[in-house]
């Protein structure tokens, strides 16, 4: 044991330099390998603004769905126990680990024009392949339950107590859930939220597969990103720059909600 | 408490694997267009290959990745390569000819059918061969209808097996590829020919990759994509001799 000392130490600082390295040097890259210029050249084009705009939509749109279905949906999970419960939760946790050109398969096999329910979704008037509305689909099924995991465990930590009391003071269960558990859970909900945000934004597979890329319908900036990888690498760089930025932004403000928290 | 040996163990198993580039047949690498991709894993299944639209296949090429020889369904790339010294001199190794693709069962008759509305097409997006040949095509067409046409494209996809698929799917009702996608998608799907006057040239360019660690043995790949058994298998799948 006295030996194993020696070398455990330095084990561990190798294992995470290496770690570190390996994790921000292709991200530095990006930002090494495109200016400011290219960026703003980039930004410039109809495309990419398209791309922007597009991607902005759709995951506004789906964070909305995620957010007012999934919140509701994550706090009967967090508060009841019935059967099956683990076997639901497992569930909707599946699609955290699906490779995401398996989500686009699953997507058209259950709602493409001669998947499963493709022929009630058109009855109801609705095409979701190749539309944006598909985009919206393709991104809350990717994106949701980093949500409803993250949303799940905010609710089970909120104090039971104070739920108690607001309840004895006579609050229904729904205003109890709006004035204390809510207000209670927000940190982790908003970090739940950022998350899934983040995921949203970046999709790539599911929604070149179900929905396709057509500039301003379906092309997404990962989308665009992709097309101009190929015919303009620079143009690819700068729009990749530009999602880093965003991302990292998700990521900070996640943290600085958590530290906020932390100091409460 | 970990023995040391197996730290040791899985250090020399990392350096191994890092390390491995012992040198047998096996071991040519092929970026080629997705479209010959039944006909090289058919006749070459010992080569490693990557099948995927030929610019994106010329941008990994330009961005350093290790490969062989490149074949790309057009000759404007491998000869923008050449030019840029990353491609000895490429030969053209096959012909193939666009047609619009339709599920066995559609209404359509003629290209000039996609201009109708309510048809949902699919092309390959620009700058990807099957792309930049469907566009020439329209450019020949009246300006109206090439207009109608665009108007129903409802996705521009990477390579070519991104508008099969959404064909096979039933997400769209046309689209635009290659005469021999039609026949690898046995019955699902019935090729309308393009006017011959429309028809552009689709000629397949090959070369080695000059930073190719294999040279003889590429040159012998591309070879043999216009005689012995890759040939047969292009042919076998619709491809033309070289002219």
């Amino acid at each position: 044991m006295i030996r194993s000392r020696v070398w455990f130490g330095p084990v561990l600082v190798a294992a995470l330099a290496t770690t570190l390295v390996f994790l921000t040097v292709p991200v530095l890259a990006i930002f090494l390998e495109t200016t400011p210029a290219e960026i703003i050249r980039k930004l410039g084009e109809e495309q990419a603004r398209d791309a922007l705009w597009l991607s902005a939509q759709t995951t506004g749109a789906a964070m909305v769905l995620i957010l007012v279905v999934g919140t509701p949906a994550a706090y009967l999970l967090a508060t009841r126990r019935f059967r099956g419960r683990a076997f639901v939760i497992t569930l909707i946790e599946l699609p955290l680990v699906l490779p995401p050109a398996v989500a686009g398969i699953a997507l058209l096999a259950a709602v493409g024009p001669s998947g499963l329910l493709g022929r009630y979704v058109e009855d109801a008037g609705l095409q979701l392949a190749l539309t944006t509305a598909g985009v919206v689909v393709a991104l809350t099924f990717v994106a949701a339950p980093f949500y409803l995991r993250q949303a799940q465990a905010a609710f089970a930590a909120v104090d039971g107590t104070q739920v108690d009391a607001a309840r004895t003071l006579g609050s229904s269960e729904a205003a109890a859930f709006a004035r204390v558990v809510v207000p209670g859970a927000l940190p982790g909900l908003a970090a739940g939220g950022a998350l899934a945000l983040g995921r949203a934004l970046g999709e790539f597979g599911a929604t070149l597969m179900f929905a396709g890329s057509l500039q301003g319908v379906t092309q997404t900036v990962p989308l665009a990103i992709y097309d101009d990888f190929a015919t303009d690498f620079d143009a690819a760089l700068a729009l990749s720059a530009v999602l880093v930025i965003v991302s990292a932004a998700l990521l900070l403000s996640v943290k600085l909600v958590r530290g906020a928290d932390a100091v409460r | 408490m970990v023995p040391r040996w197996c730290i040791g163990g899985l250090l020399a198993l990392m350096l191994a694997g890092c390390g491995a580039d012992d040198d047998d047949a096996g071991d040519l690498t092929v970026a080629a267009a997705s479209s010959v991709q039944d006909a090289i894993r058919a006749c070459a299944p010992d080569v490693r290959a990557s099948f995927a639209g030929s610019d994106e296949l010329a941008a990994q090429i330009r961005q350093g990745v290790p490969v062989d020889v490149f074949v790309a369904a057009n000759t404007a790339l491998p000869e923008a390569l050449a030019g840029e010294g990353l491609l000895d001199e490429p030969a053209i190794v096959a012909t193939n000819a666009l047609v619009v693709a339709v599920p066995a069962d559609s209404s359509v008759r003629a290209l000039t059918d996609l201009a109708e509305p309510g048809v949902d097409v699919a092309i390959g997006a620009e700058g990807v061969p099957v792309g930049n040949y469907t566009r020439e095509v329209l450019a020949r067409l009246p300006a109206a209808q090439e207009r109608a046409i665009l108007a129903n494209v409802r996705s521009e996809e990477p390579d070519v097996k991104g508008v099969v698929g959404k064909l096979t799917q039933g997400a769209v009702d046309a689209g635009i590829v290659y005469v021999t996608d039609v026949e690898a998608a046995s019955g699902r799907l019935r090729a309308v020919a393009i006017p011959a006057d429309l028809e552009p040239d689709v000629a397949y360019g090959a070369g080695v990759v000059t930073a190719s660690e294999r040279r003889a043995q590429a040159a012998d790949f591309v070879e043999g994509l216009t005689s012995g058994p890759c040939a047969d298998a292009l042919r076998a799948r619709g491809f033309g001799p070289p002219p």
